[in-house]
């Protein structure tokens, strides 16, 4: 099995009031050095054989980001190996 | 012969019923469409409900578009089948790319819920024919992600070609950009609407009855065009 990340973020210059929302709670935390806070989403994809990145990307564009709003990056994880107990 | 209005329901339509019963009160046949159900049954217009379809997973709409019933519905719009989407419907539409621009979360966050004021921009499309030039209206607005966005070169084309069909007055209850609250394709047969023309149809149950006016325009817009 083979994974593909991808992050979707809304466009820069696309209003995120989730995020917005968050930078104006981090006063009440007591951090006031933080300019901006973004909300965005990451999927992870599982492929049965190995990571297929045309066909993820074929995904990412047909479903998991509107193109109106959205951008993707995409990546293959490469996990790391567990030990059998 | 009674016009059949075809109405949608996907998993987590909600206001299939009430569009159902608004478009028997305006004197046509409601005839219920499936979302796994790629036939449309020889209807003469087409009603994709409010609610969340597909539970609003991923976005709001975007499920919805793959599924088999708007295959049909995307090719039937192409050959000048009239479609109205509203609320959850207006998403669907923009995500089917029927549509330009998209729906995204209300500026302040909040669900919004209320008896709002719409101006009809546009009475000639085939859901609008039934209003006077510039109508004020109220019908309800209840959606937590209503805000419609598209980058100017869009709004400069829907403001240029008349295609802002309704426009939020007194307040605009989700941020959406040139208070746009319905718009329309081209051709003018689609039409994404936010607001619940369907909530309003009865003197019991609505604001007003100003919504009926959307439901009886395609009826004369079906009798002109036979």
């Amino acid at each position: 099995m083979a994974r593909v990340v991808v992050d979707v973020m809304l466009k820069p210059e696309i209003l995120d009031p989730q995020g917005q929302a968050v930078a104006n709670a981090l006063p009440r935390l007591g951090v006031v050095d933080v300019a901006s806070v973004r909300i965005g989403k990451r999927i992870e994809i599982e492929f049965e054989g190995a990571a297929d990145l045309e066909r993820a990307r074929e995904i990412a564009d047909k479903l998991l980001a509107n193109p109106v709003i959205e951008d993707f990056t995409m990546r293959i994880e490469e996990r790391p190996k567990v030990e059998e107990q | 012969m009674t016009a059949r209005i075809g109405v949608v329901t996907f998993p987590g339509s909600l206001d299939d019923r009430d569009a159902a019963r608004a478009v028997h009160l305006a004197g046509a046949a409601a005839i219920p469409l499936w979302h796994a159900d790629a036939e449309l049954y020889g209807v003469d217009a087409v009603i994709l409900p409010g609610g969340f379809s597909y539970g609003d997973y991923l976005r709001a709409g975007a499920i919805a578009r793959f599924s088999a019933v708007m295959e049909s519905i995307v090719r039937a719009a192409g050959d000048g089948l009239p479609v109205l989407g509203i609320c959850n419907g207006f998403q669907v539409l923009c995500e089917a790319h029927l549509l330009p621009g998209a729906l995204t979360r209300n500026q302040h966050l909040h669900f919004r819920n209320r008896d709002q004021g719409l101006r009809i921009e546009n009475n000639a499309t085939a859901w609008t024919v039934g209003y006077s030039p510039r109508q004020e209206i109220v019908i309800p607005v209840k959606n937590g992600e209503g805000c419609y966005m598209a980058d100017a070169r869009t709004l400069d084309e829907l403001e240029a070609e008349g295609r802002v069909v309704a426009r939020y007055i007194r307040g605009n209850p989700n941020g959406s950009l040139h208070d746009i609250a319905a718009i329309s394709n081209a051709a003018g047969n689609v039409v994404g609407i936010m607001p619940h023309p369907e909530h309003a149809v009865e003197v019991l149950t609505g604001p007003s009855i100003d919504g009926l006016s959307i439901f009886t325009s395609v009826l004369a817009h079906l009798g002109a065009r036979v």
